[in-house]
């Protein structure tokens, strides 16, 4: 069975439902501390070593300097093991906290290459100035592309909750936006309760043409801002006792996802 | 020798947390307030008596840690 990677540090706080989530489907998940694979531990692990990295969600190194950005700026010593992990076509994740991670680090986007050393976007303050926490609609809009969410439909609305002060997804390039769309790149955009595209508080954050997730050209790196570890099962939906929808929430199919890709 | 950096939103970039201050402000009586833009200010001490370095090595920071160019542009100060 193939190794999923949990990878934490100082300040990620979701690593546990991630970690849940796969066990409950038989994923062979493992936690990672990132000095674990720094070789600044003893017990060393090897990125090599797993079929799937993911980032979870939290405030990892306080949000200091900027979301994400310490984190990335420490997992960027292994920038030719994360080229590699990515060309082998393996899978890397980011989830909330992870998303900022995989943006800050360069390969979010992912157009062109794998890893870009001038940051191509970024996750910023949510137009509010607040800390936007509660359910989100989103459209899930990829058309295959993404490994992650292969067993979504397509047009498919899920409930993911939201937890973030900054998500709010800006591109550097003018003509970004159009090649991401051009090449399936977008994975989850917010809507409001009938399904359109619309703003706040729909849209919790402001991001740019509702984003909530993206992958890589690829379509093996994947961000997303709203949690889907967090409704796992349908009982943690804000609705479930009005909207029966059996044993599993809205996001146990996007860690099937990924254990269908690395466990064939 | 100490570097201030300050890092600074780009002509354009949306700042919620400098609207939001205005708005506290004029709020608070001092409707003069026009704008507001909210900047951050790191002061480094470096061990390093060449000038010409440091600025260097301060561009180096805020590529790989303390800017991120798609939304910030920085200033660089060196103050010994």
């Amino acid at each position: 069975m193939a190794k999923i990677c949990v990878l934490r540090m100082e300040g990620t706080n979701c690593e546990w439902e991630t970690f849940l989530a796969f066990k409950r489907l038989k994923g062979d998940a493992e936690f990672v501390h990132i000095k674990q694979i720094l070789k600044e531990s003893e017990e060393e692990r090897f990125l090599e070593d797993y079929a799937c990295v993911i980032i979870p969600g939290g405030f990892s190194s306080g949000d200091y300097v900027r979301a994400g950005a310490i984190f990335a700026s420490r997992l960027s010593k292994l920038k030719k093991e994360i080229i590699e992990f990515i060309e082998e076509d393996k899978l890397l994740g980011g989830i909330c906290n992870g998303f900022q991670v995989l943006v800050e680090l360069g390969v979010l986007p992912g157009i062109g290459e794998a890893l870009s050393e001038e940051k191509k976007a970024v996750l910023t303050v949510n137009d509010s100035n607040l800390f936007e926490c509660r359910p989100t609609l989103l459209r899930h809009v990829n058309g295959g592309k993404c490994i992650f969410t292969r067993r979504y439909t397509k047009d498919k609305i899920v409930i993911f909750p939201s937890a973030h002060a900054e998500g709010k997804l800006v591109f550097g390039g003018e003509d970004t936006l159009e090649k991401m769309i051009e090449n399936d790149q977008i994975v989850f955009r917010y809507t409001d309760s009938k399904g359109d595209y619309a703003g706040y508080p729909w849209n919790p954050n402001g991001s740019t043409y509702n984003i909530a997730g993206i992958c890589n050209e690829r379509g093996n790196v994947f961000g997303l801002m709203p949690h889907p570890e967090r409704v796992f099962y349908s009982y943690t939906h804000p609705d479930w006792t009005r909207n029966s929808m059996g044993v599993y929430g809205d996001g146990m199919p996007l860690f099937k996802s990924i254990l269908d890709y690395i466990d064939g | 020798m100490e570097v201030e950096i300050k890092i600074k939103l780009k002509e354009g970039i949306s700042d919620p947390e400098g609207k939001n201050t205005k708005k506290a402000l004029r709020l608070l009586g001092f409707e003069d307030v026009l704008d507001v833009h909210t900047l951050k200010t790191f002061r480094i001490k470096l061990d390093d008596s060449d000038e010409g370095d440091s600025v260097e090595e301060a561009k180096e920071m805020c590529k790989k840690l303390l800017a991120n160019p798609v939304i910030h542009d920085y200033e660089i100060k060196v103050k010994k």
